[in-house]
């Protein structure tokens, strides 16, 4: 598998989608992220590890500006995507959210229909001409989301009678139908059964197909699994960043080994 | 000091001097050890006091509730005829006897005649009448000889019955303080005996709010049964209109005042439920916490302002403010002469309005705080605004509970009583013109029960009716409310 990965990684695109330059995070007093500088690719599927508190998720968020949400936030430096500074002026943040799309750590269908809940973002930003444009998107979403199958008998029944695997799908597919460029996913599987762990991550392995993919996750097996490169944060920093063959087998900086061989947790 | 509080006292001591001696007798049975006892020594005394003090006046409490009805019971057979004039009452009779007696006993304790001087009485030589009004004790008449038999009569059975209680309860606290003192011993389990102890307690207190409350429904619902007795109840619940006539024939109906209520609560729903909702969004999904800090708590003391305040701001601003925009012909704001008076629907739902607004938001903001921030994320995070994140999303979500809010609310205003007996006028009748003085249920119990009742009329006991019927419908409404709020916290938990 890693040797797979680096070799796709090596015929793939090096496109550069996201670029961060010293990214300072403050939650008040405390400084969450120093000085982070990343350059993500498109179409690939880059992995944040790190012990738990290390920043991941805040980082992450700095990503789609969701932190704007958090009163005690402040963040400094410059995120790029597609070369446009996200934190400029004149950006709207609602407007790159939803060209970045996120999924939460816990599933969090709206309590509303599973149809209703995949059309929120498309009839938010008139992405559907009529009715029948907006059955094909929600239909498109549900495919990708794989999980077409499981619930197109039932689509005008609450998303939250679904089952935690497939509320999470649902919760992908409903990222995915607002055509986000950007998928941003914080620790998707931690509240699924190995099952439904594996179908997403299959689902996220065929993501990449059409997004640049951002997971945070706390399982290096799963890093492992999906990603063709990793980020390893500690205590604030961004230690080492690589493909994910190479931060798994040979990793250049102490900190990360420690973490990887279960030293630090 | 009276033979009560004697006993009281000494039972006090009793029980003190029963902690100290249990937890000394428990330290001092295990030898001195205290590791060897199962408790703490304070639990071995506090076993000891409870012992002693809590039968002892629990029986004293009881004793103190029946005697008097017992006496009573006993000296009203012996009342003769001759004591019971025209225009009286046997009841009135007793409480003249009761007056005298308890009169001679002050006579006795402020040392004015000897306790055998009192016995010695007699209504040829000595002004009764006089005597006890020297004390302070008023009697309507001249304290015939029959009376001061009675009343003597009356005297002599309080004290038997003062004489058992004391030889009764003594010995019941002696015999607790005894045994629970001997009881102390290591291997004794003080401390689970005190945990039930205060289990008891806790069990009692709580028994205690629900018995009056089924007792304060009992003795409405005697009343209005003894109201339909003397007035037809389909008068009552189907007639058609409310005019109360103290010399009897009146028209008890209660749907007048029941539009009445209905239409003002209504009006108070209109201004409260959106200005409530609206704060709530504000305060919970958009202030930054100064304001929160700040604007909260300002609207929780909102809440707790008295309700004849609003009434108050009813009758002097909100009235005549109203008055001069709809009112005054020519001089009037719009010309009009549609409102004659301040108090009118209008005046009385809007204040009443204004009173309900802290009510709402603060339970709604309670309710939208109650929806988890996962769903705000997923949506905003979806690239929606923060207020299509609480329209599509946070709304939705909340709204049995928001709708469980605004039942509280109704039933608040149902039953509320000031505002409208200072804002809403006191005419019964059916009309939609909100500018119109009508009545509710809750001032015509007031204005019922106020002056001079006769507590057998129909015309006053109708009140009872009233108030049961407004009892009923706010319980059915808090009972649907809490029902909905109940299961929509569920939801999320
Ligand atoms: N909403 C917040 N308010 C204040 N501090 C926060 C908040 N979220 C995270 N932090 C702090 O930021 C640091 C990084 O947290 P986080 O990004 O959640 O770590 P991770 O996702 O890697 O476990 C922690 O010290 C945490 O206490
Ligand atoms: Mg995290």
């Amino acid at each position: 598998m890693n040797d797979k990965n680096i070799m796709e990684s090596h015929m793939g695109t090096t496109a550069i989608k996201i670029s961060a330059r010293d990214v300072q995070v403050y939650y008040g007093d405390n400084h969450a992220i120093k000085d982070v500088s990343i350059d993500i690719e498109d179409k690939t599927v880059t992995a944040f590890i790190g012990p738990s508190g290390c920043g991941k998720s805040t980082f992450l968020r700095c990503l789609n500006r969701m932190n704007d949400t958090i009163d005690i936030c402040k963040v400094t430096g410059s995120i790029r995507i597609d070369d446009e500074d996200i934190y400029d002026r004149r950006v709207d943040p609602v407007q790159l959210r939803a060209k970045v799309g996120m999924v939460f750590q816990k599933p969090n269908p709206f309590p509303k229909s599973i149809y209703d809940n995949v059309a929120y973002g498309p009839r938010i930003h008139g992405l559907a001409q009529n009715k029948a444009d907006l059955d094909d998107i929600v239909e498109r979403a549900l495919r990708r989301g794989a999980i077409w199958n499981e619930v197109k008998d039932r689509l005008q029944s609450p998303g939250i009678g679904l089952s935690g695997g497939q509320q999470q799908r649902l919760c992908i597919a409903r990222a995915v139908a607002t055509e986000p460029e950007v998928l941003l996913m914080d620790e998707p599987c931690s509240a699924l059964d190995p099952i439904a762990t594996a179908q997403v991550e299959e689902l996220i392995d065929e993501l990449r197909q059409s997004f640049s993919v951002v997971i945070v996750t706390h399982s290096m097996q799963q890093a492992a699994r999906v990603s063709q490169k990793t980020a390893f944060f500690h205590l604030g920093n961004m230690v080492e960043y690589g493909e994910t063959g190479q931060i798994f087998t040979t990793p250049q900086d102490p900190r990360t080994e420690s973490y990887i061989t279960g030293r630090i947790g | 000091m009276s033979t009560t509080s004697l006993l009281v006292i000494a039972i006090l001591i009793l029980a003190t001097l029963g902690y100290f001696l249990a937890s000394k007798r428990a330290i001092s049975t295990a030898g001195g050890d205290r590791r060897k006892l199962h408790s703490l020594p304070v639990y071995y005394g506090s076993n000891a006091a409870m012992f002693t003090a809590i039968p002892a006046l629990g029986v004293l409490l009881i004793w103190l509730l029946a005697q008097p009805m017992l006496v009573e019971r006993n000296v009203l057979s012996t009342i003769p005829d001759k004591l019971i004039t025209e225009g009286s009452s046997i009841g009135l009779v007793m409480s003249d006897v009761r007056r005298v007696a308890d009169g001679l006993e002050v006579v006795v304790s402020t040392g004015t005649l000897s306790q055998n001087e009192t016995l010695k009485l007699d209504t040829e030589q000595t002004d009764i009448r006089a005597l006890l009004a020297g004390v302070g004790a008023a009697v309507g008449s001249d304290v015939l000889p029959e009376m001061l038999e009675v009343a003597q009569n009356y005297r002599a059975q309080t004290k038997m019955g003062q004489l058992w209680m004391v030889l009764s309860i003594a010995p019941l606290a002696l015999i607790g303080f005894a045994l629970s003192v001997l009881a102390a011993k290591p291997t004794f389990r003080a401390r689970n005996t005190v945990e039930r102890g205060i289990l008891a307690l806790l069990v009692l207190a709580a028994s205690l709010a629900i018995l009056t409350t089924i007792c304060i429904v009992f003795s409405m619902l005697f009343e209005s049964i003894n109201f339909f007795k003397l007035h037809p109840w389909t008068d009552f619940f189907f007639g058609g209109s409310w005019a109360p006539n103290f010399r009897g024939d009146s028209d008890l109906s209660i749907l007048p005042l029941l539009w009445g209520t209905i239409y003002i609560s209504i009006i108070a729903l209109i201004v409260a439920v959106p200005v409530g909702l609206f704060a709530a969004i504000y305060l919970s999904e958009y202030a930054g916490p100064r304001v929160r800090a700040f604007a909260k708590p300002l609207l929780e003391i909102l809440a707790g302002i008295p309700t004849i305040v609003y009434g108050l701001f009813a009758l002097v601003t909100v009235g005549p403010a109203l008055v001069r925009v709809f009112g005054r012909g020519e001089e009037g704001l719009l010309g009009v002469e549609w409102m004659s008076g301040a108090t009118a629907v209008l005046t009385a739902g809007l204040v009443m309005g204004i009173m309900l607004i802290p009510f709402v938001s603060s339970l709604s903001d309670d309710i939208i705080n109650a929806v988890p921030q996962s769903l705000r994320d997923g949506s905003l995070g979806l690239g929606a605004t923060p207020s299509e994140t609480i329209r599509q999303v946070v709304l939705p979500a909340a709204l049995p509970g928001i709708v469980g809010a605004v039942l509280l609310a109704a039933s608040r205003a149902i039953g509320e009583t000031m505002i409208v007996v200072l804002g809403a006028g006191a005419i019964a009748k059916f009309s939609a013109n909100p500018l119109e003085a009508m009545t509710t249920i809750t001032t015509r119990i007031v204005s019922q029960l106020t002056g001079d009742t006769d507590f057998a009329s129909p015309e006053t006991l109708v009140a009872f009716a009233l108030g049961l019927t407004l009892f009923v419908l706010t319980l059915g409404l808090n009972v649907i409310a809490l029902y909905i709020v109940r299961k929509y916290r569920e939801q999320y938990d």
